[in-house]
């Protein structure tokens, strides 16, 4: 009976014969049952490449959609076993989509299968496959150099590859190479010795994956749980239950709340299967504690030294969506059991995967891997990846379509909130606030151009003033002529134009004021990075609804004219669109009633929110 | 601590994380129960992972009203000993229109069990549905996710599906979007087996070999439960040494002949045998593609 688990993920394209070696190592190992051999021998005749013969490609292709385009589109996993051990290989395809297949497929690898085809030998793509499995923290590697039988079999061919991979290394970082030639389609060196390469006497495929000790450094490091879940079925049991993600921890260990920094001891670690004398790195458990101390889902459990407390971090980003990343955005931030909301605050480098050098950029695209800055919104005990994968990987979420759009992996953590203090001030905004009679708050006007929110922002501003309560406007375009006046009407400008009006909002709320802010802000994302930066119940979205035919009518600044002629780009409305507001606090139609109406609308809002009095 | 092998050991923590997962992530989540021995499986880890307290979700079960009738003792048994709570739905237009196995082939699988499980997922208004199945299952399971996102409707669309990394699940969701989550996902048959019998636990004895009336249909062996069968012109039931290597409805799931009667003859078997775990379930064979199109469709 196998003794051990080995994750590993398979690298390559299909061209290289990655599917047909997968296949093969499936049938040897006595994977494939009769009646799928037999249904793969009459798909091998209908949709094979192999003439004559069983194609074992097909033996790993799974959507519908791919197995008529003969292209792998997603990370498919394998299992089998020897009576050594058992196996889980995540398939990566190597063209289409291949950076976050494989990053996806490598964050949980042990090991991984490069694979080279013989007669091309290294290309790009097997620097960006090995620079994404060091990346991922993936050190040990099994170059598998296939269809050795089209170069005859010919062992300065297969030396020259290995020189040229171990000359890579210098860039890549430690890694330990088991080197073997295979012909997957014969079947040479991938479960029994090819006697076509009597020049070789390294071990086959299988043995290589078979006798593999990939280095587990988790285990010798302190201990760290995540709390995923907490336990407490009545008033008699409290338990914290979550994966040991480092280290060894025994009843009476001295563990501390990393975030909170409050000391207990372990009194027991419980399982279905009787309490355990010893809790080691892989293992579920639940905790009970000596004494009560708070613990909540999100903290970790740590023996000394601590984890860092972070609310900065650097990390290197693989950017999933096909929405760019920008400096400015705010997304979802789940690390270990923790979600808080991140916001990028620097964009630096893109790591170039085919030449594995660093180049200078401000917004990173669908697959591509970069230096990213990350302001957190609450601390979050942390450590860099190098040192744990549970601690230092993290994912990024949309926060409307709340899809996963990316992956990271922290390589600094810098300035907790240990270090620097929130300068915590005696008079604060309410304080301000109530000299003036009023609550401050920011009426953030949204809508096309030409729709009129200017318009209705200056007369609310003139009844407000009117009735002695304090205010400030922000003007998107004034706002553009003085701090905003190094920004440009790139994607990554716009973000950051936002970001700016959004902060400044802020310090005007912090003042007390009342902030009205004329800003087309066409995305969701947008507006709902603006509304975070203030407290809750002192955003008020304003959707100034105006159709758009009816802004071209009144083109009040003639930029319909000159968007419809081509003459601006990205223009919102007519070649770029506007997410109107799904649930605005104050919906304003235009055309059912005059600007005074509207204005003296949204001035009975604030009252009845109390804003005014 | 299981004495099960190193491998069961890691696949079983894998397991324990997520059934926590979704506990700490769901509002209100629930947990399909078919009773084999997937089922069987998957309820065990739940009863460990949040021991000493009960899982803190129900059971969901959608009766076709064609189970074995041993299946029905089984789960009823399950339930009273765990003290679980056990919710069941069969589909009432279904019902009421006399669908059944004999008469209306994939029209009964679509309205018995696929449509009956969306109602009930829906009446329910669970986000979160923890079911048994493997990745080993079929080919076109090999690429679905651990927690898989179902849109408007229960439906599966490869779009939406999130890259899963590390073991970091994000189970936050869309209006509209509920998830499937599927924490067997990594396990083999024989996994299963291997650790039903390290860990001790009860299946359906319809797993293990006994004599059983039987009738061969389409060179496959139908066990004739209860008098509900229909014999077609010259068929009588024939006494076989039988057993099941997958359970569904009664005239839907094929046996197979066999003398493995414990778990460990099970084992034994499986570390032997040559044919699929769905080679006996007759509505996954028409095509390559077939479970795609059911999954596409709400299939779980």
């Amino acid at each position: 009976m196998p003794n051990s688990l080995l994750r590993v993920l398979a690298c390559g394209s299909v061209d290289d014969g990655k599917s047909t070696l997968i296949g093969r190592l499936l049938f040897e190992c006595g994977t494939i049952p009769d009646d799928v051999m037999a249904a793969l021998e009459r798909d091998s005749r209908r949709f094979g490449t192999v003439r004559d013969g069983v194609d074992y490609a097909l033996l790993v292709d799974g959507l519908e959609a791919e197995r008529e385009q003969g292209v792998t589109i997603d990370v498919a996993y394998r299992y089998f076993e020897t009576p050594r051990r058992r196996f889980i290989l995540a398939d990566a395809p190597g063209h289409q989509q291949y950076t976050r297949n494989m990053v996806t497929g490598a964050s949980t690898a042990d090991l991984a299968i490069l694979l080279v085809d013989a007669r091309k030998g290294l290309l790009a793509q097997t620097r960006r496959h090995s620079a994404i499995a060091s990346l991922l923290g993936v050190r040990d590697v099994v170059l598998a150099v296939n269809k050795m039988d089209l170069v005859d079999f010919d062992q300065s061919v297969f030396d020259a590859i290995v020189s040229g991979f171990h000359a890579l290394l210098d860039k890549l970082g430690p890694l330990s190479v088991t080197a073997i030639p295979v012909c997957a389609r014969d079947g040479d060196n991938v479960t029994s010795a090819s006697e076509r390469v009597s020049w070789f006497s390294g071990p086959t495929l299988l043995s290589a994956l078979e006798s593999a000790e990939p280095s587990r450094p988790a285990s010798r490091q302190p201990f760290r749980m995540p709390v995923q879940y907490v336990n407490r079925p009545d008033h008699t049991f409290r338990g914290y239950a979550g994966t040991v993600s480092s280290g060894t921890l025994r009843p009476g260990s001295r563990i501390t709340n990393a975030a909170s920094r409050v000391e207990a001891k372990i009194e027991r670690i419980v399982t279905m299967d009787g309490d355990l004398d010893a809790a080691e790195q892989g293992q579920p458990v639940t905790l009970v504690l000596d004494r009560e101390i708070d613990v909540s889902r999100g903290d970790v459990l740590a023996e000394d030294p601590s984890p860092a407390l972070a609310d900065q971090i650097n990390a290197w980003v693989v950017w999933m969506d096909e929405t760019p990343l920008f400096r400015g955005r705010s997304y979802q931030l789940m690390l270990g059991s923790r979600t808080v909301t991140g916001t990028i605050t620097d964009i630096t480098n893109r790591l170039d995967v085919d030449t594995l050098n660093e180049v200078g950029v401000r917004e990173l695209h669908l697959n591509e891997i970069g230096r990213v800055a990350i302001s957190l919104s609450h601390p979050v005990c942390c450590e860099p990846y190098e040192t744990s994968r549970a601690l230092g990987g993290f994912i990024l979420i949309d926060r409307l379509s709340r899809a996963t759009v990316g992956a990271g992996m922290i390589t600094e953590i810098r300035a907790g909130r240990t270090n620097v203090h929130w300068h915590q001030l005696d008079v604060d905004k309410r304080a301000r606030a109530g000299l003036n009679g009023q609550k401050p708050a920011v009426l953030w006007f949204t809508g096309l151009s030409g729709a009129g929110k200017s318009t209705i922002a200056n007369l609310v501003e003139k009844r407000l003033l009117a009735a002695g309560r304090h205010t400030m406007t922000l003007d998107g375009d004034n706002v553009r002529h003085g701090l905003n006046r190094d920004l440009g009407f790139s994607e990554a400008d716009r973000v950051e134009n936002i970001r700016r009006i959004a902060e400044v909002s802020r310090l005007f709320v912090e003042a007390g004021l009342i902030v009205l802010v004329s800003f087309i802000s066409p995305y969701r994302a947008e507006r709902m990075l603006a509304r975070e930066r203030v407290a809750e119940g002192e955003f008020l979205e304003i959707f100034v609804d105006t159709p758009v035919d009816e802004c071209r009518r009144r083109d009040p600044k003639g930029l319909y004219q000159k968007a419809d002629a081509g003459q601006i780009r990205n223009f919102t409305g007519v070649d770029a669109p506007y997410e109107e507001p799904l649930d605005p606090e104050i919906h304003l139609r235009t055309l059912d009633a005059p600007p005074e109406v509207l204005a003296a609308q949204i001035v009975d809002a604030l009252r009845e929110r109390g804003i005014i009095v | 601590m299981t004495t099960a092998p190193a491998h069961l050991q890691a696949l079983e923590a894998e397991s324990i994380h997520i059934l926590r997962e979704v506990a700490a992530q769901a509002a209100r989540p629930v947990m399909l129960y078919s009773i084999g021995k997937d089922s069987s499986v998957l309820l065990h880890l739940a009863r460990k992972a949040f021991f000493p307290a009960p899982p803190p979700f129900p059971l969901l079960h959608i009766d076709t009203t064609w189970k074995f009738r041993d299946m029905i003792a089984f789960r009823d048994a399950t339930v009273r000993r765990f003290g679980l709570e056990l919710r069941r739905h069969t589909n009432p237009d279904g019902l009421a229109q006399g669908i059944n196995p004999f008469d209306h082939g994939s029209v009964y699988t679509q309205v018995m069990k696929t449509d009956a499980l969306k109602q009930a997922l829906t009446a329910g208004d669970y986000d979160f549905a923890i079911g048994g199945a493997r990745r080993d299952e079929e080919r076109s399971r090999a690429k679905e996710r651990i927690f898989s996102v179902r849109g408007p409707g229960h439906t599966w669309e490869p779009k939406r599906q999130r890259p899963e990394l590390w073991h970091l699940y994000n189970g936050t969701l869309a209006p509209g979007e509920t998830l499937r989550v599927f924490p067997l996902s990594n396990w083999t048959e024989l996994d299963v087996w291997t650790y039903i019998l390290a860990e001790n636990i009860d299946v359906v004895p319809l797993y293990f070999a006994a004599e059983r009336p039987t009738v061969i249909r389409d060179g496959l062996i139908i066990v004739v439960d209860d008098d509900r069968m229909r014999f077609q012109p010259g068929e009588k039931p024939v006494g076989r040494m039988v057993r099941f290597r997958s359970l569904g409805c009664y005239p839907l799931s094929a046996a197979v002949e066999s003398d493995a009667a414990s778990v460990e003859d099970i084992v034994h078997e499986m570390r032997t045998t040559r044919v699929s775990e769905r080679a006996g379930r007759l509505i996954d064979q028409d095509q390559g593609a077939s479970m795609e199109k059911k999954k596409r469709e709400g299939y779980f």
